[in-house]
């Protein structure tokens, strides 16, 4: 058998992943639907004044995907860790990092990306001026890999634990913080008349960050889950 | 003579030692604390601009500056732990959380306080405060991810993933009153000088001194627990005089 290239391989882990997914549609789905049923209950739990809803839309939005992100973190390692698959995967000659990686970007286009494209439809809900959808998905296809990867990490660190799923939560929530202040201070800077480069900038730079470090980290926390 | 540096990274060594200086920590940290609070609050004037208010830095201060401090002190210990492999650094890294924790706790707490008639709000979202609330949830997170793995070994080196990974935010929370310009104020005390008054400053100065060796005592105390919790099962443990008895 011949050797894979690093991007070879990344396709491969990207289509394996994709292709389970697939099989399982309602998982993907699910996740979605909390996405969107979590924003709509936001307008029946503070009121229908469109002044009020139209200027915390975007924060709604944002904390919403967090929350939906974290919904599907659990899944990203599980089923591969009990059926065996992940073993092997680590036994593999192969960068685990790259490995990690592919996992993170199958779980960005399952859970991150159909957020950001459903996005707009709730801002309209919102009354959000039509500029400031467009740089709301902007700020959410710029944010929302940052969110799978550092998901990723306490995803692996909490493998196979009890009760993973809500301390998955307490763990990577307050990592995503500065992603949801800048993803929500985009949109608020446009609303209010301002640009938006420099926190769509900050956003570039977190995931240009997170994704040097963290498939690297996620890797040694599978390595430190599996042993 | 060849000396031994690492006599007292062995947990067997080192619980007889720790329970030796705890009380060369904890005295004086008892004693500075009362000093440094009679000279904050009967000594130190009372300030032009907040009156009375002000007295709560003496408390304030000393323990941001720990809530930090103890972070990276803990995240070098886990680090150290996950590194070398050694048992007992591992062992002080999760003896340090739950008193840096506190100290995150007692400042955002006592900012709370001191918010309330001063800026005439409990709490605003600035970005010191909320980068000091960050910082506790990362102790948060730490105490639970330790606690939620049954076998030490896995706890130690995912916990200390994690406490690398969260030292990120201590930078952040220091630079924050400079980066963004914030209700929260800046520094007064800088190592060019200060414009504090001289009283004020030993008042804030000892009272941190107190802090830190409180903090030491404390660490010392529960890393011997939790080495006595961990080695229960072996000889030396149960030889001991307080074991046995």
């Amino acid at each position: 058998m011949n050797r894979l290239s690093l991007f070879g391989l990344l396709g491969l882990v990207v289509r394996r992943d994709l292709l389970l997914a697939m099989r399982r549609r309602a998982d993907v789905l699910t996740t979605l639907i909390f996405f969107v049923m979590v924003v709509s209950l936001f307008p029946l739990g503070v009121g229908p004044e469109p002044e009020l809803l139209r200027k915390m839309a975007s924060g709604v939005v944002w904390v919403a995907a967090l929350l939906a992100s974290m919904l599907s973190l659990p899944r990203m390692f599980s089923a591969d860790h009990a059926d065996g698959t992940l073993e092997q995967m680590m036994l593999a000659p192969q960068s685990l990092s790259v490995l990690v990686l592919g996992k993170i970007v199958a779980h960005w286009m399952l859970s991150g990306l159909p957020l950001a494209l459903i996005a707009p439809v709730l801002g309209l809900q919102f009354d959000m001026p039509a500029q400031a959808l467009w740089i709301l998905v902007l700020a959410l296809l710029l944010g929302t890999p940052v969110l799978s990867m550092i998901g990723a990490v306490g995803a692996a660190l909490t493998l196979g634990l009890r009760g993973g799923g809500v301390l998955v939560s307490l763990l990577v929530l307050p990592l995503c913080i500065p992603v949801l202040i800048f993803g929500a201070g985009a949109v608020e800077a446009v609303s209010s008349g301002m640009s938006a480069v420099s926190n769509l900038s900050l956003l570039g730079a977190f995931m240009l960050f997170a994704l040097v470090f963290t498939p690297f980290v996620a890797a040694q926390a599978l390595r430190i889950s599996m042993e | 003579m060849a000396i031994n540096w690492f006599k007292y990274s062995a947990p067997t060594t080192f619980y007889g030692l720790a329970g030796k200086l705890i009380p060369f920590f904890a005295w004086p940290a008892a004693i500075l604390f009362a000093i440094g609070f009679y000279i904050g609050f009967f000594v130190a004037p009372t300030d032009a601009v907040q009156s009375e208010a002000y007295r709560i830095i003496f408390i304030h201060v000393p323990a941001s500056i720990l809530s930090m401090f103890i972070y990276l002190i803990m995240a070098g210990y886990a680090a150290l732990g996950l590194i070398f492999n050694t048992r007992l650094s591992s062992m002080m890294a999760q003896a340090l959380a739950p008193t840096g924790a506190l100290f995150a706790f007692i400042s955002l707490w006592t900012g709370a306080l001191w918010g309330k008639p001063m800026w005439g709000a409990w709490w605003v979202w600035d970005a010191r405060l909320t980068s000091e609330l960050i910082l506790l949830f990362l102790y948060l997170g730490f105490i639970a991810l330790q606690a939620s793995i049954e076998d030490p070994r896995r706890a130690d080196r995912a916990s200390a993933l994690l406490a690398i990974i969260g030292s990120v935010n201590v930078p952040i929370i220091y630079f924050s009153v400079k980066w963004w310009n914030t209700l929260h104020q800046g520094s007064t005390i800088k190592f060019t000088g200060t414009s504090m008054h001289v009283a004020m400053q030993q008042a804030m100065f000892i009272v941190l001194v107190a802090c830190w060796l409180y903090a030491i005592a404390v660490a010392l105390a529960r890393v011997r627990s939790i080495i006595l919790e961990r080695e229960r099962n072996t000889q030396w443990v149960n030889e001991l005089k307080e074991v046995r008895s």
